[in-house]
């Protein structure tokens, strides 16, 4: 692609632009199952993946779906899959599985209103918290929020690359409104944003160990067939991969896994900020809702309300900072979701100045307005 | 000792780190590793390009203790993360090794699957008839009115014929043997390791700690006589009656069939798509 057709404006959806974040990072490998509203991923990869050399397979379920990113990741080549709901639920497993044996890979949860079944059609941001806990037993894991096209490119190049850097996987939050919107969008040229590898190692193999620590606590990570020939397992293991039941090793394997996301969280913790250097007010939100609140902190603003908006890119680690930041500044804090108040929980959980936090919660399978975040606002 | 084994262990096996085993005295899994080996180092192939994938249970441990490229992925799915593996990398040989529980039960959907796609991914899968590692409860091989940890009075449930099924699901060559037949244990891997496509060789093994025991089979010797006794050669099988075959198995190869390959089909696509790619 030259420069010049790279910057040509494109009429796209949300789901056809995480596809293009993908290919511009490196993704050279993608399974997944059908599932509504996510499949355009799916579909759209299909047709993608062998023109540029990757690869496509649609698997049997959503588990083998996980299992295979894995697989791909483990001999080298970026992977993603995506799917919503119910398909997120039975990753959980392998999901886990990436965690511990810290395997880069991108997992896109498309949400539909739930539980279970649920509305497959109608937007919800019901599986914040799954996205954090979902799999059993501590972890770290890296959950990011998409909210308009434009972002869809963006961070999804951004969670591949974070995922190559902390060998960690990367959930992308998206939900039916932003995956099924079509905007006129520019996508950036490959000079404009940066593309992270996965370090591998530069040692001669009979000198590889493999979870050895570092100072950042992530080890460089050698394909399959590259000669380093070592083991790679779910259980708890020692630097060289090899189980292990030493509580000395176990507290050190586990330790370092939360200690590499900590370390990064400077860069992790992605947030965006509309007029809260002065803001008496504040609304704190996510994905889709994030918008309609960007529009209704400008509407406030012209009715000489001091609002202001946090944009919360990474859920988590939940970007605790910038958050109290705001709320330190503010008397109050509204925290519209199309949940039943799963990022209100974290934002209380912060709160240490006593400031007023107010939830806000649509269930209901309709998108969040501007006029009733407003609403919301005034009564503040 | 032979120098022959003795030279074996130490080409193939991380003799020096993850020794003891955890598999009971007596354990077929050995013979299974020894076979494998054997016929790996038979058809000469490169340490660095094997990739050997486990799901769980006793058959799980076995990637640990050799060298190569080694995966213990989750119960079930070993054939899932041996896809992505194959897909990535194609110029490796990925073998996966599982039990009758992980590749029929919690992993029976991947395992047909795998065998309807056709990938070139051998699979390897040790069918002791019960749940070894967790403590004897019953699989999907347990015999009808066999006792495990979970049928004690009696399994009311049938078995699955994994090789059967195998062949209904389409695998390209399926064929099945015992840890007592050895040496045909070895030249039915050696075949299915040089057969592009999925291949499938079950082996028929003695879990006489959790499945013997509860059965009147205590022992190895037991256990391995019974075994002798209940192959059936395909070629002696085609002249028995059916029902002296009742509680018997065959063995040797099922299904030789060529069919395209995944991984071939799919490059296809790549070289076509590519090729329209530039033209436009």
């Amino acid at each position: 692609m030259t420069s010049n057709q790279s910057k040509k404006r494109r009429l796209l959806q949300g789901n056809e632009a995480i596809v293009e974040g993908a290919l511009a990072a490196g993704c050279r490998f993608f399974a997944g199952y059908p599932i509504t509203p996510a499949s355009e991923i799916s579909e759209i990869l299909s047709v993608r993946m062998p023109q540029v050399g990757g690869t496509f397979i649609q698997m049997e379920d959503e588990i083998a779906s996980m299992g295979a990113i894995i697989g791909a990741s483990l001999a080298g080549v970026k992977s993603m899959t995506a799917t919503s709901g119910p398909g997120f639920s039975l990753m959980q497993e392998n999901l886990g599985f990436a965690c511990a044996a810290e395997v880069p890979c991108v997992v896109v949860n498309v949400m539909r209103g739930g539980p279970s079944t649920g509305l497959p059609t109608a937007p919800s941001q019901g599986d914040v918290l799954q996205a954090r806990w979902g799999t059993h037993g501590d972890h770290p894991i890296i959950v990011l929020a998409v909210s308009t096209v434009d972002d869809c490119f963006e961070i999804t190049v951004r969670a591949f690359n974070l995922s190559e850097k902390y060998r960690v996987p990367v959930i992308i939050l998206s939900d039916e409104m932003v995956a099924h919107t079509r905007e006129s969008v520019i996508l950036p040229s490959p000079d404009e944003f940066e593309v992270i590898d996965r370090v591998t190692p530069s040692m001669p193999p009979e000198w590889y160990i493999p979870y050895e620590d570092t100072s950042r606590g992530v080890s460089p990570m050698a394909a399959f067939g590259e000669g380093y020939r070592y083991h790679v397992t779910g259980l708890v293991h020692d630097v060289r991969g090899f189980p292990t039941q030493r509580p000395e090793e176990i507290e050190a394997f586990i330790s370092r896994l939360f200690r590499k996301i900590t370390k990064g969280f400077d860069e992790i913790q992605m947030t965006s900020s509309l007029m809260t250097e002065d803001a008496e007010v504040a609304v704190i939100t996510f994905g889709s809702v994030a918008r309609s609140a960007r529009r209704a902190v400008i509407e406030a603003r012209g009715q000489n309300i001091k609002a202001g908006l946090l944009q919360l890119i990474t859920l988590f680690p939940f970007p605790r900072h910038p958050v109290e930041e705001v709320l330190r500044q503010c008397r109050a804090v509204l925290v519209p979701e199309m949940n039943m108040g799963q990022i209100s929980r974290e934002v209380k959980r912060v709160n240490t100045e006593g400031t007023h936090i107010k939830k806000y919660n649509r269930i209901d399978g309709q998108s969040m307005t501007p006029d009733e975040i407003l609403v919301q606002l005034m009564k503040l | 000792m032979p120098k022959e084994v003795t030279t074996l262990i130490h080409k193939y096996l991380r003799h020096d780190k993850k020794f003891p085993h955890v598999w009971c005295p007596g354990c077929g899994n050995g013979i299974v590793l020894g076979a494998m080996i054997r016929a790996i180092d038979r058809l000469g192939l490169k340490k660095d390009d094997i990739v050997l994938a486990s799901g769980i249970g006793c058959s799980g441990r076995m990637p640990v203790y050799v060298d190569f490229n080694t995966l213990h992925t989750t119960h079930g799915r070993a054939l899932t993360f041996a896809t992505g593996i194959k897909l990535a990398e194609p110029s490796l040989m990925v073998i996966t090794i599982m039990g009758d529980g992980d590749a029929t039960a919690i992993g029976g959907n991947h395992f047909i699957h795998a065998a309807r796609r056709n990938l070139d991914i051998n699979a390897i899968i040790i069918n002791n008839q019960i749940y070894g590692m967790t403590g004897g409860q019953h699989s999907p091989t347990t015999p009808y009115g066999c006792y495990s940890a979970t049928s004690s009075y009696g399994h009311i449930e049938h078995a699955f014929s994994i090789s059967e099924l195998a062949v209904t699901a389409g695998a390209d060559f399926v064929a099945r043997c015992t840890v007592y037949h050895a040496e045909l244990l070895e030249k039915l891997i050696e075949k299915a390791l040089q057969r592009s496509g999925f291949s499938i060789v079950e082996v028929m093994s003695n879990c006489h700690i959790q499945f013997g025991r509860r059965n009147r089979m205590g022992d190895p010797i037991t256990m391995m006589k019974w075994l002798r006794d209940n192959a059936v050669t395909l070629e002696k099988a085609s002249k028995m009656t059916p029902g002296s075959l009742k509680g018997k198995f065959t063995i040797g190869i099922l299904a030789d069939v060529e069919k395209p390959v995944y991984t071939k089909e799919y490059e296809k696509i790549r070289e076509k798509t590519q090729k329209s790619e530039k033209v436009k």
